[in-house]
């Protein structure tokens, strides 16, 4: 058993000649350049659509690494949404600092935010913290209506925020610049969430996921993980925030509702739990699942969303990702036989 | 001779068919068979009973085609779903106008909504007609030209009330609750614009209160004690019942305002109690289909008609029904004045020309008038004093 074990790694099988890491980078490349290619072949409302798809994938990503990789679940990350959005408004309505800067500081904010949040939520488990953190989600919208914090917040208005014009004079439009800064944002935190999951950090927060008394034994220590873990996905959710705040150019607190965090949650579990990819897939979900839902009902719209939904979880319940990685495996033992 | 005269008739016919052609001018969204018009609701989400408002304007200008549309030119009418979230709204507005190429957007509903949007339309040039909300700063021609209410603004409702004491109780000490946020003060300058140079005297206090308060009971108790004599109460409606009963309760017997959005009497009244709301004092403007004094009423009968053969499955007793037939008449209105040049610039000139215009299930008497300079459709209210029941109208049409 052991000795076809290692011949299998020692062996690595090949694809018309190429091992699978070749093909995966290949595959990334091509869908890059797919990716930056997009808003030269659509209309800018289409782009203004798939821009927001990148601001969630930022945001289930940052969340698959608290739930997915290190088992904590979430319900309230529209908060930290919420704060990363209204840190970006408020410096560039009321400071007039420039709309780039303003993303590592609302990721800034919300890692702090989130570290202190998971200090004692460190203490609640399973289905208790995610009441807890349904309580932040649901308290949100009226806290920033609060009057004490109203002359920065707007209150119920809001804040609006001017669209920022491409820089250097390049030649594409706001929303192509928009679009492509977001890509260029969103490609970063992919290789440095990429670079965290796969190494030892990854293992640390997974080993405390499956069998935390097993991973303090081995040296993991625990608490300290879970609070940076809650801290550094708080961090992506507040830099998606940010940048759909610009991307919308209007933050106010009914944006950002309860069911805002619901569907984060729904995003995750739909693309793929503990899965880097699934991020994408569940951002499309939560971006043209309910328009779709839209046109095929008006009288009840949430009736056909909750259908889809039952649909993606009764079909895939591994999440998209975890269904084509499954169709993919049998695809290559198909194509393993000829070999 | 004879051919000279068919040559100058033909000729004549053909200038005139010129001419025809000429005055047809057209922006996008219209053809000479059909304009396309865009709307957003919240059909789904926490506020998904404002629906209704655009189901009934749906269901008018399905009438409207089968009586053959405006000036021979069907209305196709795309209302999307933003859930009352402003960045669903951004996405479908921009679905409308970029992808649809609707000529105006109509009746965008909720104040956040619109918020998100105001800017994005005036850069674009496209108008955002007849906002379904009282906020007043949607009537701001020099500044937002494309943008333009409806209904009376909170403002306008002060306004109103301030004019009613002004001539029957100059001398009264007035008090007010209010809700501390945009909404709340809103009609809390119109209450100070209302009385002009009085108001620094009439007025002798004000209490706040917040959406996450348990109770207004202190507040009343502190407007009380103030020594008023007339009672203002602007919330929303959980916290007007509170007043109402607190109010009573504590053996206070003020002359009590309490402002439109509250003055359901199933949501508030009852609530409050019935014989704890005798003699408040409100303003209104559209017919309630509640209302016994209008089942006779033609228009209402025209209302309930139209209701039963295009809209059966709404609620003949909910009175947004009402409104989104009221304002879907008064945009109808307006494509009739464009004619043939239905460009965005002469739909938002046309807005900005309507005079006298009555809207029969509207409160008798209640007329809509703007101008370039008046971008407020509604500014008259009729009061009404509870008298245990219903609501009955008294005195004349108030407001501008």
């Amino acid at each position: 058993m052991s000795d076809s074990a290692t011949t299998i790694t020692t062996l690595e099988p090949r694809y018309a000649g190429l091992p699978p890491r070749a093909w995966r980078a290949i595959g990334l490349a091509l869908l890059l350049g797919f990716a930056i290619a997009l808003p030269f072949h659509l209309s800018n409302y289409r782009i203004f659509q798939f821009n927001l798809v990148l601001v969630y994938s930022i945001v289930l990503l940052g969340l698959n690494i608290l739930t997915g990789y290190n088992g904590q679940i979430s319900l309230g990350h529209g908060a930290f949404y919420a704060i990363g959005a209204y840190t970006a408004a408020i410096l560039m309505d009321r400071y007039g600092v420039p709309y780039w800067a303003t993303i590592p500081a609302a990721g800034l904010a919300c890692l702090v935010t989130g570290f202190l949040f998971g200090l004692p939520a460190l203490r609640l488990h399973g289905h208790h913290l995610a009441l807890a953190t349904f309580a932040l989600g649901v308290s949100m919208p009226q806290l920033l209506k609060y009057k004490h914090v109203e002359r920065w917040t707007g209150g119920v208005q809001g804040i609006v925020i001017v669209k920022p014009d491409p820089p250097f004079g390049l030649p594409v439009n706001a929303d192509q610049w928009l679009y492509l800064f977001t890509l260029a944002v969103m490609v970063a935190m992919f290789i440095v969430a990429r670079n965290l999951l796969r190494g030892r950090i990854g293992r640390a927060l997974v080993a405390i996921r499956d069998h935390p008394i097993a991973a303090e034994a081995m040296g993991v220590h625990a608490a300290l993980y879970k609070s940076l873990t809650f801290g550094v996905s708080a961090l992506y959710t507040g830099v998606a925030g940010a940048l759909g705040a610009i991307v919308v150019q209007f933050v106010a607190p009914d944006s950002f509702t309860a069911f805002l965090s619901i569907g984060f949650f729904i995003g995750i579990v739909v693309g793929g739990l503990a899965s880097i990819s699934g991020a994408i897939y569940g951002a499309l979900f939560i971006q043209f699942v309910p328009n779709f839902a839209d046109e095929i009902s008006k009288a009840a719209p949430w009736a056909i969303y909750g259908a889809v939904l039952l649909l993606f979880i009764y079909l895939m319940p591994a999440g998209v990702a975890g269904f084509l990685r499954l169709a993919w495996a049998r695809l290559a033992r198909v194509a393993g036989i000829g070999k | 001779m004879k051919n000279g005269v068919l040559l100058a008739v033909g000729i004549a016919a053909c200038a005139a068919a010129a001419a025809v052609q000429a005055e047809k001018k057209y922006d996008p969204g219209v053809t000479d068979t059909e304009i396309k018009i865009g709307n957003t609701n919240p059909y789904s989400g926490p506020a998904s009973a404002y629906g209704a408002i655009g189901r009934s304007e749906a269901a008018y200008f399905k009438m409207i085609n089968d009586q053959g549309g405006v000036n021979g030119r069907k209305i196709d009418f795309i209302t999307l779903d933003d859930g009352y979230s402003p960045p669903r709204t951004v996405e479908q507005v921009r679905k409308l106008v970029e992808e649809e190429q609707v000529l105006l957007l109509f009746q965008s509903l909720g104040t956040p909504s619109n918020t998100a949007i105001h800017q994005y339309m005036n850069a674009k040039k496209v108008p955002q007609l007849f906002v379904a909300t009282g906020a007043t700063k949607w009537g701001d021609p020099e500044h937002f030209p494309w943008t333009m209410g409806w209904q009376p603004s909170y403002q306008a409702e002060m306004h109103v009330y301030a004019k009613y004491l002004l001539k029957h109780k100059p001398n009264a000490r007035i008090a007010v609750l209010y809700q501390n946020d945009d909404y709340g003060k809103d009609y809390l300058k119109g209450l100070h614009d209302g009385l002009g140079p009085r108001a620094e005297k009439m007025i002798v206090k004000e209490a706040s209160y917040e959406v996450t308060d348990p109770t207004v009971d202190s507040q009343i108790v502190a407007l009380q004690a103030s020594g008023a004599d007339t009672l203002f109460i602007v919330a929303t409606p959980k916290f007007a019942a509170q007043a109402i009963r607190k109010v009573y309760d504590i053996g206070w017997k003020p002359l009590a305002f309490v402002n439109n959005v509250s003055t359901s009497v199933a949501a508030v009244l009852q609530p409050a109690g019935l014989e704890k709301s005798v003699g408040l004092i409100t303003a209104l403007y559209v017919k309630d289909p509640t209302d016994p004094q209008w089942a006779n009423d033609p228009a209402m009968k025209r209302w309930l008609a139209w209701m039963k053969k295009y809209y059966p499955d709404g609620d003949v007793k909910d009175g947004f029904n009402v409104y989104g037939y009221a304002v879907a008449q008064t945009l109808v209105q307006v494509l009739k004045q464009c004619g043939d040049n239905l460009t965005r610039e002469n739909v938002m000139r046309q807005a900005a020309n309507l005079k006298n215009f009555e809207i029969p299930v509207l409160l008798p008497g209640i007329r809509i008038n703007t101008s370039p300079t008046d971008f407020y459709p509604l500014e008259q209210m009729q009061l009404a004093r509870f008298d245990g029941k219903r609501w009955v109208l008294f005195g004349e049409v108030l407001g501008r």
